[in-house]
């Protein structure tokens, strides 16, 4: 396809989208992401469908990706002609009939789960959507398209100004696409932060006969789900991306390398590639120049180690996925011995943006050396849950409370950069989100999770957790990552089950120092983070484990005790119902008894006791 | 190869047509051979073998390495709860105990009735909703130790 054909293709695509926005059919949006359907978004889309045939009204369902308030799911958008497209919240299927039959029936605006309108204009005194307190302070740049438009249809994508990136670079010498990404301050967003045009510049400038790039979505963060957002969103910006990247760096073979967990975003990526495919947006001379660029979909079958470089090059090739020492790096010697560019989805999902809108534009957001916007996925105890986009230098503050909404239970810390990062406290609330300042608090940025954790959160537990999970992953090929890690969750273990001194403090620092200086890749060299900030700033709670052997935040098992208010318990036998072990005995209408010796504290009885029995909080965990 | 070849060998024949047999392909040959048996047979991995000219032995290698692949048959349904960073501080723990107990096994296994399969996984990318379990391919939300013990007490068609 030349670049004619693809204006025309626009232009049709663009009256395409004008005419959904104002068809004379009513449209139904559904939040079809992952998050959406495990919340039940394919049941409410049934019940939609149910009460359409029913009534005979010939309506249309758009399945959306993620908008981003995740707490809010199933998310709901109805747009009647004439009318805003106006959101709904937390819909189940029964709710559907009520909102419809406002709609259809009465011919009024449903009120009951409502959450706001989409449109520019004051109407009918709904709020509007993106007013609401956990969408205002966001900037969405990446997240743009994600949740507006139906993101199988390159139509929709191409309506949005997609594709426009693509042909501005194509316009441009090389150099030039390189020196707009300099200028634009981008840097990596997988978590390390390296500018990114001077990782294409090394491998531009070695000479090769074949360079190879690779889009790293195998999101292997525990906590994390930036990138399958986005894939699942707007799969088109990832692939314009990795056209741009590819471009730059001369590079005539792409991968996606995407975890096997994400069944669904693999689906929407390997319909776009097709879709690109037919439109000559992929294969020989894309869009009549002289550049020829391919896409392969590999799909990870399961190692977070993978998410290193060199490991993830050895997976392609089909071994181990096991680090190498670095240099060479892989901007020189990669994948099949050829230069290769590893770049994160949204490190590439950026890059049409910029193109797009230019360099000085995106500088414009974030900080001195921090550039742009960052997705993070805010998650854990906070009460607005969901994937946020904001301008780097935002303090931590602003994320946790103005966008989260705060906790429930007095906030404790918030944990940044998964297993590499570190666990920050209330003290660091207002430290700016940039690479520099998280890493002088001893985290790293990562790839954008945020985990908040209030006083209900063991930091000793969570520190296990993470240790835990590092050792479990450690490719086993270094001594400090795959001796030091277990020795480190023997010590945290220790300690969360009563056994701890105050030496093995000292012993896990030391430990931690070393695994971080002697590892061979960046997975050892982080593993100790989450362990080492806990250790220093939430020291006493390590104390009152190892002295007076108490948890304060009852989660550990060892230190805490279930008990029956006798008081309190109505004696109606639900927990007793409940019990996997028989641990709780009694007659009917009398306190119940509870067994210490045979209870494993599972936390059924607790449950059942606070949410479904008669009395409630008759039971209680204590330390 | 023949078609009585192509019966015996559970349409292995069938599948390896689908690549080219390079070295690169290990990993792809093996997703697909495990998404057609339910896990990876030694039969099928000697054949592998074989046909890409890699040692039986560096299969396993491969193989064991990644989270993946099994090696034992797997049960009519698959149970697998959510650790993620998230889920564990929503008490991802708890919901894996108590299906622990509730089907007598271990993660890792099968019930001996060949019903469920107990997995735990690094993260389903549903952190928002956490803590989360998944059913076969269907992602259950918020959950608690009562949620899924109803969930396991629910009759199972095959």
């Amino acid at each position: 396809m030349n670049p004619r054909a693809l204006d025309e293709r626009r232009g049709k695509a663009a009256s395409k989208w004008a005419e959904l926005q104002s068809s004379p059919r009513p449209l139904i949006f559904i939040g079809a992401a992952s998050c959406g359907l495990a919340a039940g978004a394919a049941e409410v889309q049934e019940a939609v469908e149910k009460y359409l045939r029913k009534n005979g009204i010939e309506g249309r369902i758009i399945q959306v990706g993620c908008i981003g308030p995740c707490y809010m799911e199933p998310l709901m958008d109805v747009r009647m002609p004439g009318q805003p497209r106006i959101s709904y919240s937390n819909v189940r299927p029964s709710d559907v009939p009520l909102i419809m039959e406002s709609f259809f029936e009465k011919k009024e605006v449903a009120k009951s789960r409502l959450a706001g309108h989409f449109g520019e204009a004051e109407f009918d005194g709904i709020p509007r959507f993106f007013d609401m307190p956990m969408l205002k302070p966001q900037v969405r740049i990446v997240l743009r398209n994600c949740g507006i438009i139906d993101p199988d249809d390159l139509d929709h994508y191409l309506a949005r100004d997609g594709y426009l990136g693509l042909e501005k670079c194509l316009s441009l010498p090389w150099t030039e696409v390189l020196d707009t990404i300099k200028r634009s301050g981008l840097r990596g967003r997988g978590g390390a932060g390296f500018p990114t045009w001077r990782k294409w510049l090394t491998c531009r400038e070695m000479p090769s006969d074949q360079r190879y790039l690779i889009c790293n979505a195998d999101e292997g963060d525990p906590g994390a789900f930036m990138n399958r957002s986005l894939i699942e969103g707007d799969p088109h910006a990832v692939l314009e991306g990795m056209l741009i990247a590819a471009f730059t760096i001369g590079a005539t073979q792409g991968y996606v390398y995407i975890r096997a967990e994400y069944p669904l975003a693999i689906k929407r990526l390997k319909k776009a590639i097709a879709q690109m495919r037919e439109a000559g947006l992929l294969g020989q001379n894309i869009l009549g120049s002289e550049f020829s660029f391919d896409i392969r979909i590999k799909e990870g079958a399961g190692a977070f180690v993978c998410g290193e470089e060199t490991a993830l090059i050895a997976s392609i090739e089909g071994k181990r996925g096991m680090p190498r020492s670095r240099p060479p790096f892989p901007a020189v010697s990669g994948l099949y011995g050829k230069p290769t560019i590893i770049n994160n989805v949204e490190t590439l999902g950026t890059l049409p943006h910029i193109l797009r809108n230019g360099a000085e534009w995106y500088a414009g957001f974030g900080t001195e050396t921090s550039k742009g916007t960052k997705t993070f996925s805010l998650v854990g105890k906070v009460r607005r849950t969901g994937l946020i986009e904001v301008p780097l230098g935002m303090t931590l503050r602003e994320v946790v409370f103005d966008i989260g909404g705060g906790t429930l239970k007095p906030f404790k810390a918030v944990q940044t950069g998964g297993p590499s990062g570190g666990c920050l406290s209330e003290e660091f609330l207002d430290t700016p989100i940039d690479y520099e300042h998280l890493a002088g608090a001893g985290s790293i940025m990562g790839s954008g999770g945020l985990i908040v954790v209030d006083s209900d959160t063991c930091i000793v537990d969570t520190a296990k957790y993470f240790l835990g999970f590092t050792q479990m992953e450690s490719c086993g090929k270094c001594v400090p990552c795959r001796v030091g890690t277990r020795h480190m969750v023997k010590l945290l273990e220790k300690i969360c089950d009563g056994r701890g001194e105050l030496a093995d403090l000292e012993k896990l620092e030391k430990l931690g120092r070393t695994i971080k200086n002697g590892s061979l890749c960046q997975l050892g060299g982080t593993a100790p983070n989450p362990a080492l900030t806990s250790l220093k700033y939430f020291r006493s709670e390590f104390i009152s484990h190892v002295k007076d052997k108490r948890c304060p935040a009852v989660v550990c098992k060892s230190l805490v005790n279930y008990r029956v208010i006798a008081g309190k318990c109505t004696g109606c036998q639900r927990c007793v119902s409940v019990c996997p072990t028989g641990a709780i005995t009694g007659p009917r209408s009398e306190p119940h008894n509870l067994d210490r010796t045979k209870c494993i504290k599972c936390r059924s009885c607790y449950e059942i006791c606070r949410f479904d029995a008669i009395a409630g909080d008759a039971i209680i965990i204590e330390s | 190869m023949n078609g009585r070849d192509s019966l015996s060998d559970g349409g292995l024949s069938e599948l390896l047509r689908e690549f080219k047999g390079e070295r690169g392909e290990l990993i792809p040959v093996l997703q697909r051979v495990q998404e057609l048996h339910g896990y990876l047979r030694p039969e099928a991995i000697r054949r592998v073998s074989r046909w890409l000219k890699i040692s039986e032995n560096e299969i396993f290698g491969v193989a064991t390495f990644y989270a993946q692949f099994r090696f034992h048959p797997p049960g009519r349904h698959r149970l697998r709860v959510c650790l993620g960073t998230a889920c564990h501080v929503k008490g991802g723990e708890q919901i894996l105990l108590t299906a622990q107990q509730r089907l007598s096994i271990g993660t890792g296994e099968t019930t001996p009735d060949g019903e469920y399969d107990l997995d735990r996984v690094a993260c389903l990318g549903c952190c928002a909703l956490a803590p989360v379990v998944a059913v076969d391919d269907k992602v259950h939300s918020q959950m608690s130790v009562l949620k899924i013990q109803r969930i396991l007490d629910e009759p199972k068609s095959a």
